[in-house]
């Protein structure tokens, strides 16, 4: 266990620390990335940048509407446009028996609506013409004649008996039911509540919201009808999966279809599905005989891809009065949209919300959780959530603090009485869940040490009795991440391991290949420097290639903060099997046998004589050169490997918001956040920082501004950036973080995943800071986001769910 | 349409149609893609560009309008193979992630600083506010101007010194934490 802190607590302190940090190292820690140099030139290559011979334009025409039935679709004024060379219908597609496609959890979606639309801004038809302003003025030459339905907005209402049915198309459907999921011990549960003396019960809703990267999702298909081949450029966080999926619908075989995930701008989870845009690019493609590109806007972004959350929540939580928790409860209704599209491992619809009972050790639990469908778009799955665990933490760390409300207790205190002991790792949750590794108090006091806590409650004080609105909101989390096992986890029958390919070449350069995708979480440097620290090359002499199907082993690719706990753990076996293979080289070059030879970073000596040595390079040109090996040993210096994880990894964090309310406007200022997070081995701290400064920003987002919301007719409210609302630098404080290091017992080199974690963490920590500024006003729950206008409402007691 | 204008201190021109936005001129006429394109309604400012040294949108400027000005895209920060310092100190101070905001921000950070060459963190902070981030949080970018500032003006050693003289120098970032970390995890292996 190691505690410290991120020197980051004010700006003219960090302009000069840089300067003294090592940034070569041959291994961890702080390293300049390797992706920044073309970058910063503009020499980054992204979908959209993708310029190639003879390249047509494809624009999408979507539905005005969320539910109607498609009475009839004129194209021809379209297909006499000058500049266009294809348009194509739901009809056509269905001719081709492509009009539909297989979803992430094993549902369809219409690739392009043939009977009716479910949402608005469903796909309907598509041009593809020479560039992309004609292709956008032939869409407007398209008469869709649609016939009215009524519309399923509500989630409360969706099942009830006169709902309209949205699906429609799926034999034998007469109701929005979309599944139902159960996990914990229900009798259990209830006979502790029943005898509990305190039991706080609370409706908690974590709205819609979208993950939204900067660059939108997009496409650009390449057929090749003489060689059969398919090269497919596109937006997606897990190409090798993308890739069978396409063999799987479009009959390709899967050796003639390259998918290449170039430089992404940004993923967040927005870019894992399959979204109809790629098939469309395809089949574009494939009609033309001419590379089609693909690049939705904005409003298209927000509107048809994958949302987050939209989970309806009713929290119970049990304790005594002395605030043991005893026992949590909860009953959620989900919101899937029209068509279950979840990125979620098969065997878990719910993703990994079975882990609510975060960071407690409690003596009984029990979810049970219904989906239904809405004509909203789908998805549910996205934006740092870890598979749902955004929503799981949520929902206990409000509950913590509503019993804290009830108790009159300090937040940080009853968390702290509660945690499971380091003592008690591997700890078994109530849900099933096998926690690796954790020593939470530590971790909470740095937190408090950071945040001068106890001068915070002091101040706090002093500006209530003011009559000032000062709100200090606490949130500590246990994340689950590194899907994972392959006997349990697997997304439409891929398991989820990782493969890594590491080949040293004769000059002691390396080139290492990954599965996974980085979308800016600095793989091309990471992974780098795993291998390096396993093998002594330093970092800038290990080229990472990724994000291509044709280079890279296969994989599930990059989500859930799984690329450190799976493919990082792929890296550094790789590494450990070269440096076993030029052991044995070593052994013969220095001519002593392999038990004589000890490994000191970066090269190998006879026992007892370091002078005696080889390093790894020269190992390297012995492995391709003249002479003879050791009997037995291939020449050349390379080996690859499938990690297959025996479980996932837990980090875990403590966060601190202070947040100031102006009593006029209601306008929520975040003052100050302090973020200690514990992702066991740091890999490279620079990075790790970086990415819970994002996930910090995206929880002040998700808390104060954003949601994706609709009116009674379905139609969706927020389909701008004008209208979903994204933290600029005004909106968030200069992050304080910290960290400390209890390392992943079973993963190679102790570390855990994080990337999600921030973005995890934040948002109860911003509401609970928030509800206790309004504690004056016996407030004990509000729902995100809270806008000006709603934390008003809840001012004046009026406080109502966002949906 | 003709449409004649400096881009990086060439002069361009081209046919184009009256509609085009400056964005996709710059991105497919010149295949200078550095610029992004990020939204729709002109908030994130991905497709940021200088124009007579003033950075506007270019996804809501016609390339028409750009005619006879002056423009400078993220490829021309750049000069004789110097990087410029907005461009470093995104790099040493790891102010970019996915990178795809990043051409935007160096361009209105290059501007902030030729207009003031020493600007506190709200101002700097003020200067972004039409820039959004999605990876970084913008913690490391205002550093990384800052950074750009002292480097530019020389100081960045001589406050170095002051800090130093001043208060303790505070510990790199994980620098002590690191190591011990890295070895108990090789141990756990």
């Amino acid at each position: 266990m190691t505690l410290s802190t991120d020197a980051t607590a004010t700006a003219p302190d960090v302009v000069t620390s840089f300067e003294d940090n090592d940034k070569k190292p041959c291994g961890h820690g702080r390293m300049l990335r390797k992706e920044d140099p073309r970058f910063v030139r503009g020499k980054g290559r992204y979908v959209d940048d993708v310029q190639l011979p003879g390249m047509l334009h494809l624009a999408i025409l979507r539905a005005p509407m969320a539910h109607a039935r498609i009475v009839s679709v004129d194209t021809s004024l379209a297909d006499a446009h000058p500049k266009v060379k294809l348009v194509v219908t739901g009809a056509m597609l269905a001719d081709q028996g492509l009009a539909w496609m297989p979803t992430l959890s094993n549902d369809v979606q219409a690739v392009l609506a043939t009977d009716k639309v479910r949402f608005q801004g469903q796909e309907v038809a598509f041009v593809v013409a020479e560039d992309r302003y004609a292709a956008r003025d032939a869409l407007e030459l398209i008469d869709v004649d649609y016939e009215p339905l009524d519309p399923v907005v509500d989630v409360r209402t969706a099942l009830a008996a006169d709902a309209p049915v949205i699906r429609d198309d799926l034999e034998g459907k007469r109701d929005n039911h979309c599944f139902d999921w159960e996990t914990g011990d229900a009798e259990a549960t209830d006979a502790v509540f029943a005898r509990a003396d305190v039991v706080v019960s609370e409706d908690i809703v974590y709205p819609r919201v979208h993950p939204a990267p900067m660059e939108t999702c997009g496409s650009v298909a390449d057929f090749d009808p003489v060689d059969g081949r398919l090269t497919l450029w596109s937006t997606t966080q897990a190409p090798h999966a993308h890739r069978t999926l396409y063999a799987m619908v479009a009959g390709l075989p899967e050796h003639k279809i390259r998918v290449i995930s170039p430089d992404i701008g940004g993923g967040f989870g927005n870019k894992v599905p399959i979204y109809p845009g790629y098939v469309c690019s395809v089949v574009g493609s494939l009609l033309t005989g001419k590379p089609v590109k693909w690049m939705e806007d904005r409003t298209e972004n927000l509107v048809s891809t994958g949302f987050a959350r939209d989970y309806v929540m009713r929290g119970e939580i049990a304790a005594t009065s002395e605030g043991k928790i005893l026992a949590i409860r909860t009953h959620v209704l989900a919101d899937h949209g029209a068509f279950n599209g979840t990125a979620a491992p098969v065997k878990y619809p719910a993703g990994f919300f079975g882990v609510f009972t975060g960071s407690y050790d409690i003596e009984a639990a029990h979810c049970k959780m219904t989906a239904v469908h809405t004509n909203k778009a789908p998805g549910g799955v996205a934006y740092a959530c870890s598979f749902r665990i955004t929503e799981a933490v949520y929902l206990v760390e409000r509950l913590v603090d509503c019993l804290a409300y009830e108790l009159s207790a300090d937040p940080v205190e009853l968390r702290t009485r509660n945690f499971i002991q380091p003592d008690q790792f591997p700890y078994t949750t109530k849900t099933g869940w096998v926690y690796d590794s954790g020593d939470y108090e530590p971790t909470m006091q740095l937190a408090q040490r950071l945040a001068d806590y106890d001068e915070l409650r002091a101040e706090q004080a002093e500006k209530r009795a003011r009559g000032e609105l000062m709100g200090i909101g606490v949130a500590f989390f246990t994340e689950a991440v590194g899907a994972g096992p392959r006997k349990d986890m697997d997304i439409l029958g891929l398991g989820m391991a990782d493969g890594c390919e590491l080949r040293v070449h004769p000059t002691g350069k390396a080139v290492v290949r990954l599965s996974v995708q980085s979308q800016g979480q600095g793989h091309e440097t990471t992974f780098a420097q795993i291998v390096a620290q396993e093998l002594g090359i330093p970092p800038q002499d290990i080229d990472v290639v990724h994000g291509d199907t044709d280079q890279t082993p296969f994989g599930l690719g990059t989500y859930g903060s799984r690329s450190t706990p799976v493919s990082g753990a792929a890296a550094a076996l790789v590494a450990r099997k070269v440096r076993d293979k030029a052991r044995l080289i070593a052994s013969g070059m220095l001519e002593v046998s392999v038990t004589d030879v000890e490994w000191a970073k970066g090269s190998f000596h006879v026992t007892g004589d370091p002078t005696a040595a080889v390093t790894i390079q020269d190992i390297a040109m012995r492995a391709h050169g003249a002479g003879d090996l050791p009997e037995g040993i291939e020449g050349g210096l390379e080996a690859q490997i499938c990690y297959n994880p025996e479980n996932l990894t837990y980090p875990h964090g403590a966060y601190i918001c202070v947040v100031d309310i102006d009593p006029g406007t209601a306008q929520v200022k975040v003052r100050r956040f302090v973020a200690v997070d514990d992702c066991g081995t740091r890999i490279n701290p620079m990075i790790i920082e970086g990415q819970v400064h994002g996930g910090l920003t995206d929880g002040v987002g998700m808390a104060l501004m954003e949601m994706i919301s609709f009116d009674e007719e379905g139609n969706c409210l927020s389909g701008s950036l004008m209208d979903y609302l994204i933290p600029t630098a005004l909106e968030v404080p200069d992050w304080e973080t910290g960290f400390t290091v209890t390392p992943s017992p079973h993963h190679p080199i102790g570390a855990k995943g994080v990337g999600e974690s921030a973005t995890v963490g934040s948002p109860p920590a911003v509401v609970n800071a928030v509800v206790d500024a309004l504690k004056p006003y016996g407030v004990r729950h509000a729902d995100m986001p809270l806008t000006p206008s709603r934390v008003w409402e809840a001012m004046r007691g009026s406080a109502t769910p966002p949906i | 349409m003709q449409v004649t204008m400096t881009v990086n201190g060439e002069e361009i021109s081209r046919e184009i149609e009256g509609r085009l936005l400056l964005v996709h001129f710059l991105r497919d006429h010149l295949a200078l893609t550095g610029t992004h394109w990020g939204c729709d309604t002109s908030n994130c400012g991905t497709c940021v560009v200088q124009m007579d040294g003033e950075p506007v949108k270019s996804c809501t400027v016609l390339a028409a309008m750009a005619g006879g000005h002056d423009i400078t895209t993220v490829e021309g920060l750049e000069q004789g193979g110097e990087l410029d310092a907005v461009q470093r100190g995104f790099m040493e101070c790891h102010g970019l992630q996915c990178g795809f905001c990043t051409p935007g921000m160096l361009m209105t950070s290059r501007a902030l600083l030729d207009g003031n060459p020493a600007p506190s963190e709200p101002q700097i902070r003020e200067a972004l506010s039409g820039q959004i981030c999605r990876c970084t949080g913008y913690a490391t970018i205002v550093r990384s101007v800052q950074w750009a500032a002292a480097e530019e003006s020389g100081s960045r050693t001589t406050a170095s010194q002051g800090e130093s003289a001043g208060a303790p120098e505070p510990p790199a970032p994980d620098a002590p934490a690191s190591e011990p970390a890295a070895a108990s995890a090789g141990g756990a292996s």
